[in-house]
């Protein structure tokens, strides 16, 4: 029986083998089935290396954070610790005051995404939708100040703060400027004057959805009797949900994950936690005693995954509309 | 009055539009020019702070600065030309890999969300403090689980050490420019690098195929055109546009987060020469300026605007 099928089997694979070799067209779509086969293979493997690129280092640190002393010397240990442990965790969230910093921490990013997304989309409102003697040279002065580096501008950003005094005004109450460094003030002005994190970008966007949407909606408001601040919150701005969800995003990874302006500002580690992760390896060093750097390491994958997390969790979050947001929204101009 | 009263409808518009734009441009008044001013000025004179009234005296120099930052500071003009190197080695490769792995992930396959989540997390993972973490790591790694990143890393940098060197031998001996393989051997010793850096151009590229519409690929497909004629004569010009936007990005990107920025804030705030760090940041700022501009006039040229 399994002979005869299995003849059977070969036979009609050399008919069709032969179907394949006489008939030019069954060959071809033969030859385009194999092509497009190898094609996705290819493309699937791209994917899951490049994936892969991506990913092998948060696993390898999720392992390290999860591994016990034996396991960290083990060399047959991979992949899958033999003991896994929590401990790293316990210890590094209490050496860096995990909760306390990160609660502050995105309390201080909110805030400035949230007047980042009111600024921005003001400004990008006014350059859409208003016609004003030099606009086009505005304009280019957002562009400039997406390509300027920031860091050709920190000096004299930090001398401002250092010595903050607006139009002599500090001076004359109090007799002299007001050191603002290691404040967060410094951050809410630039972010309150459309010069935070990446500002110029999200105007673009801003100004690049709202010129996409259609004038009709504002004509109809302005008939039915709306000023030009009521139509802009209630009417503009719930339409451009799109891009007010990408700038959102944008703006919570980049403030969080921002340490030029922390540096410069000398913001303290109570509210910018990624600073406090410089500080965790001394930190375990001298006060837990914990001297091997190999263990180290592994306390510092842990707060590395906890600084990473929640960022990781809002972007989960709204991913979805993340990627929606940013194929409406026009930011490609 | 009367004449007023007339034009005062366009007039009122445009005053609500300088009310929208308000802050912004007090904002860019208050720390762009006036900062780019100050750059240049510090740049030009040797500064002191002034420790009693907690100002700062200014003592022009002239081009003192521009001449010890050019002739006697020991690193400067290597770590300038190594950014820009870098920048240039970066930008086309990001460019064509954020292009590539775009078009790959808009099409609709099963678990095309995770993998989109995937890609974005370079992003989320290239801040200075993470990254500082993750290569200090790197470095420390010695034995045990600690060792398995670094152990896979070397043992596949040995044999791809060993299998480019025969690679390249074999090429050299076909006859292979030198210049070429050495382009090509950098750009797979930085895979890591240019991945890292291209998470937000590939949604940038993401967002642009979408906005292609679906009939030119019909059009194209009742031609008879082959995949590959597509991609050149439909996708690539209709993306074109964009490739400057993601240039641009690129470029100011890969620019701030360079070493020539590292060490105009460790010449300014460790070393307290300020003069010499603002001429650090004004060569810089310089020079990625006129790479901008050189390379986007480059890319206008061949730009075809489909509107």
């Amino acid at each position: 029986m399994g002979k005869s099928t299995t003849a059977n089997a070969v036979k009609d694979y050399y008919a069709k083998a032969q179907a394949i070799i006489s008939d030019p067209d069954q060959g071809k779509r033969f030859f385009n089935n194999v092509k497009n086969f190898l094609i996705l293979l290819v493309k699937i493997a791209i994917l899951v290396g490049v994936g892969y690129v991506i990913l092998a280092p948060v696993i390898g640190m999720f392992v390290n954070s999860i591994s016990s002393n034996r396991d960290a010397y083990n060399p047959m240990v991979y992949v899958l610790p033999e003991s896994p442990t929590l401990e790293r965790y316990s210890l590094a969230i209490a050496r860096m005051e995990y909760l306390p910093t990160l609660l502050r921490n995105l309390l201080y990013t909110g805030a400035l995404t949230l007047l980042q997304l009111l600024i921005c989309s003001m400004v990008g409102y006014g350059f859409a939708r208003f016609k004003f003697p030099f606009k086009n040279f505005l304009f280019g002065c957002v562009v400039v100040m997406i390509v300027i580096p920031t860091h050709t501008i920190m000096l004299p950003l930090y001398m401002t703060f250092r010595e903050f005094d607006p139009l002599g005004i500090v001076s004359l109450i109090t007799g002299s400027s007001i050191n603002l460094m290691g404040t967060t003030i410094p951050m809410y002005i630039m972010t309150l004057l459309g010069c935070g994190v990446r500002s110029g970008l999200y105007i673009y966007i801003f100004n690049q959805f709202f010129r996409g949407l259609p004038k009709e909606i504002e004509e109809a408001a302005l008939v039915d009797g709306c000023g030009v601040w009521y139509t802009y919150f209630r009417i503009m701005l719930v339409n451009a949900m799109p891009s007010v969800i990408t700038v959102a995003v944008f703006s919570i990874v980049w403030q969080f994950n921002d340490t030029f302006y922390a540096k410069l500002f000398l913001i303290s580690d109570n509210v910018v936690i990624s600073k406090r992760l410089e500080g965790l390896r001394p930190l375990i060093a001298n006060v837990d005693q914990i001297l091997d750097p190999t263990i180290q390491q592994l306390y510092e994958d842990a707060g590395v995954l906890l600084i990473v997390a929640p960022i990781l969790i809002i972007y989960i979050i709204l991913q979805k509309n993340f990627i929606e947001g940013v194929e409406r929204s026009g930011i490609v101009g | 009055m009367q004449k007023k009263k007339k034009l005062s409808l366009l007039q009122k518009r445009s005053l609500m539009g300088y009310l929208f734009i308000l802050p912004w441009v007090a904002g860019f008044l208050i720390f762009y020019v006036r900062s780019l001013i100050m750059t240049g000025q510090f740049a030009l004179s040797s500064l002191s702070i002034d420790a009693v009234n907690g100002g700062y005296l200014l003592e022009p120099v002239g081009l003192e600065n521009f001449r010890y930052a050019l002739r006697v500071h020991a690193s400067f003009k290597q770590v300038l030309t190594t950014s820009v190197m870098d920048m240039l080695i970066d930008v086309p490769l990001v460019t064509f890999f954020a292009l590539f792995m775009a078009m790959l992930l808009n099409k609709k396959f099963p678990g095309r969300g995770l993998v989109r989540a995937i890609f974005f997390l370079p992003v989320i993972l290239n801040s200075g403090a993470i990254q500082a973490a993750m290569e200090l790591g790197a470095m420390m790694m010695n034995g045990g689980v600690a060792s398995q990143a670094t152990e896979v890393a070397a043992s596949a940098g040995e044999t791809m050490a060993f299998s480019i060197d025969y690679l390249i031998d074999m090429f050299v001996s076909l006859g292979l420019p030198a210049s070429i393989l050495d382009y090509i051997v950098t750009a797979v010793a930085r895979i890591n690098d240019i991945i890292a850096a291209s998470g937000v151009q590939i949604i940038l590229f993401i967002a642009a195929l979408q906005s292609i519409p679906g009939s030119m690929y019909e059009v194209a497909k009742i031609e008879g055109a082959t995949g590959y004629e597509t991609f050149w004569r439909v996708t690539f010009p209709m993306v074109m546009p964009h490739i400057i936007t993601c240039v641009v990005y690129t470029i100011v990107d890969s620019f701030t987060g360079s070493e020539v920025v590292d060490l105009a804030y460790s010449v300014a705030f460790d070393e307290f020469n300020y003069g010499l760090s603002s001429v650090f940041s004004l060569i810089s700022t310089v020079i990625t300026c006129i790479i901008l501009v050189i390379v986007c006039g480059a890319i206008q040229k061949r730009t075809f605007y489909y509107n």
